[in-house]
């Protein structure tokens, strides 16, 4: 068996923590490599590691049989180890092709590379006009632009740092069938994902991370899901289901909501219509960017609508700030955690008086009742098991998983008629995830109505009887999912009519 | 190598053994300039007049009161702004206001006896002083104008009102025609609370209003508003608070609170309106606010700090002959090394053994 690269033992450690302790991993030649765990698993530290911007304690690496040690990012790429980050590192003024030749180690830009470009982009499926303005892609595009850049250098190894999290379902599969064509022409490459899902179509073994620690390396297609979740996560998951599905009658709705954006680079609003009802969960899913920051500050009341636009319980809302909403039993949680839905310098009891029905004695006539504020917040803490060594903690200290389970604990504690929740698991990891869904579901079997905007389509067709797509500021109908459901989300997510 | 590692919690002990640091170095770094520019013999006598004397002294110690008295006022409002992220920079043309406003009060009542008469002008001084600051929010609210620039600028335009004044409506008609009002009758004085000096009921005001500010701060939803906003502006949103109405009350308050230590210095130590009504205090309040980390009992403290090097500053240039500038050159050492202290409080500072 042929290893294109080799790490032994590898050991780095941050003070007391080891991020990475005595982890080894082999990738062959042509093959594709997850590299599976949640956030804080050690999985950027390794693959620092292995592109050069971290040098390990211990250990060792050896590629292509050679024994390696690269001391910058420079020296990995001259070995033949390319890298397409998460976020991507593109100017948004310049064209593509100026953003490729930018990209490459000792080239200028007098040097024409639209046609190399061009052979990469027929070759793998790569659509891409090099002439074209970067700030004008979809972010699909953007990652092809990446991807392009890295082929270039004819990497032997291509790292990829999650993907699809930006992905639609049709980019996803596009980037497949290029991925899987990169392997086939001798390139391996190191997938790193939390999506077991993908994990499991198209990578031919894993290596597995839990707290800095290798828990073993398999073969995805031995596994299930779940299997493999509880392998990252450590512990065994609660299967999601909905007790009882008990749909009454209409609560929320929204009419003929248009409404242009204040901001320049923002999404106007147009004609959106939606109805819940008690008991239900209804997702809209879509990818971010289409009018999803516009349609949450409507819904929260941080801007208020026109008349008739907003009803609750037949009551028009329009007008009412987002404290006034929550006395009706309407309750939020947006999708940034710091900042918006938490103050970042506050301990978390401050941070609980920022969603304060009145009924809840923490405040009287304005005056703050800090001990039973205190109390509401333990509550938050030991029944959404919020890992914080005490309520006097400020909110950047707590991890992100443990903030978004306090800040969906503060809201449901107050058992919210409705719920309106912006991306309630980004950059959560798995294991909160998985409670975080489990209250959503529980508060929806007691009767409570939901509504979860979210790009995670996972998440949307796991949790949500209601589906509808948002779409460049237009909402769609509900979709039907008996019939080709997830083709007719994918085509409304890229602006396409069902 | 020395690294700075942020903490995970703020460090209660440096809270309170950073302004101690810092006067510390204030100390070391103006004993550094005395050996520089003073024979040896003077060093310890002058440092000895600046820091200590104004402490032991039984007339400059109730001098140090009088002067503590309008920074606590104006850095109590300004204190209550900044937390909001307001900045009301302009104290000092609101304090003007709200003297003149006052003093104009109690000269058109001249010699009306009347213990009604004082509270009157402490109203007319606070709704002057809130006034001047409302134009300032009135400008940000409608046309997000800089409230930093507007009330700056409106200062100076307030000093010269205050000139316009007293050489018109306001002149004393007896005066020889010096720019000054009538010396204010017994009922427009304020009441000495120190017999022999010039201790006035401004100070104990000085000192309930802290404790108001601070329950106001850390016992009820405003304190929490203005501190949310300040921090997390979208949070504040979230939260239901207008924004709008966080900067108007915000300046409200602390034009109000200059405006009253207007009347203060007016109806106190000065007895008449005069053109040296600005001491700039309204600046100094500024570095008594920071000083206090914004915190209404600290500013207390802070603000007789700052009293002390004034009237210290004052004792040597007398004395010594040492020029003026020795006061502005200690409160801005101090607030310099203030500020640089303050990393200690979410940093610690290790020494580096391990490589990178």
């Amino acid at each position: 068996m042929n290893y294109q690269l080799e790490v032994s033992n590898v050991t780095k450690s941050y003070g007391d923590l080891k991020a990475n302790d005595n982890v080894s991993l082999n990738i062959k030649d042509s093959s594709i490599h997850a590299l599976l765990g949640e956030n804080g698993a050690g999985k950027s530290t390794l693959v620092k590691i292995i592109y050069g911007s971290l040098m390990p304690d211990s250990g060792e690496m050896k590629w292509g049989g050679n024994s390696y040690s690269p001391k910058n990012p420079f020296e990995a790429r001259e070995n033949g180890i390319a890298m397409v980050f998460q976020h991507f590192s593109l100017f948004e003024s310049l064209t593509v092709e100026e953003n490729i030749i930018l990209g490459l180690d000792g080239v200028g830009l007098n040097q024409n590379f639209t046609d190399e470009i061009l052979k990469y982009s027929k070759q793998y499926g790569l659509d891409v006009n090099p002439q074209q303005v970067v700030g004008d892609l979809s972010v699909g595009a953007r990652q092809r632009v990446e991807i392009i850049r890295c082929l270039l250098q004819n990497p032997k190894l291509l790292i990829m740092d999650e993907p699809t999290s930006v992905l639609t379902p049709q980019e996803v599969s596009d980037l497949f069938v290029t991925l899987k064509k990169l392997a086939n022409d001798g390139c391996s490459i190191l997938y790193i994902s939390h999506k077991l899902e993908e994990v499991r179509e198209i990578c031919s073994e894993a290596t597995i991370l839990r707290g800095g620690q290798l828990v073993q390396s398999c073969v995805p297609q031995d596994h299930s899901q779940k299997e493999l979740a509880e392998m990252m996560i450590g512990k065994k998951l609660t299967e999601l289901a909905r007790s009882k599905i008990n749909i009454g009658s209409e609560i929320f709705s929204i009419n003929n909501l248009s409404e242009k954006s204040d901001d320049l680079y923002g999404v106007d609003l147009e004609n959106i219509n939606l109805t819940i009802r008690q008991g239900s969960i209804v997702g809209i899913a879509g990818v971010a960017g289409n009018g999803q920051d516009e349609l949450m500050e409507l819904l929260i009341g941080e801007k208020s609508s026109s008349d008739g636009v907003l009803k609750f319980n037949d009551r028009d809302i329009g007008s009412l700030g987002s404290h006034e909403r929550r006395q009706l039993s309407m309750f939020f949680i947006p999708e940034e955690r710091l900042g918006h839905g938490a103050v970042p310098d506050m301990s978390l009891d401050e941070n609980m008086l920022l969603s304060r029905p009145e009924s809840s004695g923490m405040t009287s006539n304005g005056v703050i009742d800090w001990i039973s504020v205190a109390s509401y917040s333990e509550k938050v803490i030991n029944e959404y098991n919020v890992q914080t060594p005490s309520s006097k903690m400020l909110a950047k200290s707590l991890s992100g998983g443990n903030l978004q389970k306090f800040m969906v604990g503060r809201e449901l504690i107050r058992n919210p008629e409705l719920l309106i929740v912006s991306q309630p698991t980004w950059g959560v990891d798995a294991g909160s995830a998985n409670n975080i869904h489990q209250s959503l579901i529980s508060l929806a079997d007691a009767g409570s109505a939901i509504l979860i905007i979210s790009q995670d389509l996972d998440e949307i067709l796991s949790l949500c009887e209601q589906i509808h797509v948002l779409s460049e500021g237009r909402l769609s109908d509900s979709v039907d999912m008996k019939n080709n459901g997830l083709e007719k989300i994918s085509q409304l997510m890229v602006g396409g009519e069902s | 190598m020395i690294k700075l590692i942020p903490r995970v919690e703020n460090s209660k002990v440096m809270i309170l053994l950073s302004p101690l640091l810092a006067m510390t170095l204030t100390a070391l770094t103006a004993l550094i300039i005395f050996i520089f520019i003073l024979d040896d013999i003077k060093v310890s006598s002058v440092f000895f007049t600046l820091f200590v004397l104004p402490l032991t002294d039984s007339y400059l110690f109730p001098e140090l009161l009088v002067k503590a008295a309008p920074l606590m006022i104006i850095g109590l409002g300004l204190s209550i702004g900044f937390r909001a992220g307001i900045w009301n920079i302009g104290a000092e043309g609101q304090y003007v206001i709200g003297g003149i406003a006052g003093g104009a009060v109690g000269l058109y009542f001249y010699n009306v006896e009347g213990f009604w008469l004082l509270p009157l002008m402490a109203i007319a001084s606070i709704l002057g002083g809130m006034f001047y600051a409302s134009i300032a929010a009135f400008l940000r609210i409608r046309y997000q104008v800089n409230e930093i620039l507007v009330t700056l600028m409106l200062t100076y335009v307030a000093v010269l009102f205050l000139s316009a004044m007293l050489q018109g409506p306001l002149r004393n008609p007896a005066g020889f025609n010096f720019p000054e009002s009538r010396i204010f009758h017994d009922s427009a004085m304020l009441p000495i609370i120190w017999e022999g000096t010039r201790l006035h009921i401004g100070f104990i005001v000085a000192i309930i209003l802290s404790f108001v500010a601070w329950f106001g701060i850390k016992k009820h939803m405003f304190g929490m508003q203005i501190k949310i906003t300040g921090s997390a502006p979208r949070a504040a949103k979230f939260a239901g608070f207008n924004d709008n109405k966080t900067v108007l009350y915000s300046l409200l308050i602390s034009g109000g609170l200059a405006g009253l230590a207007g009347f203060f210095e007016a109806s106190g130590p000065a007895g008449q309106l005069t053109p040296g009504l600005p001491q700039f205090y309204g600046f100094t309040a500024i570095i008594v606010a920071f000083l206090a980390r914004l915190h209404p009992i600290g500013i207390l403290f802070s603000a007789l700090l700052i009293a002390l090097s004034y009237v210290g500053g004052e004792e040597v240039q007398i004395e010594y002959n040492l020029p003026s500038s020795i006061t502005q050159i200690f409160q801005g050492m101090l607030l310099f090394y203030f500020l640089a202290c303050d990393i200690l409080i979410k940093y610690k500072v290790v020494l580096n053994k391990t490589k990178n």
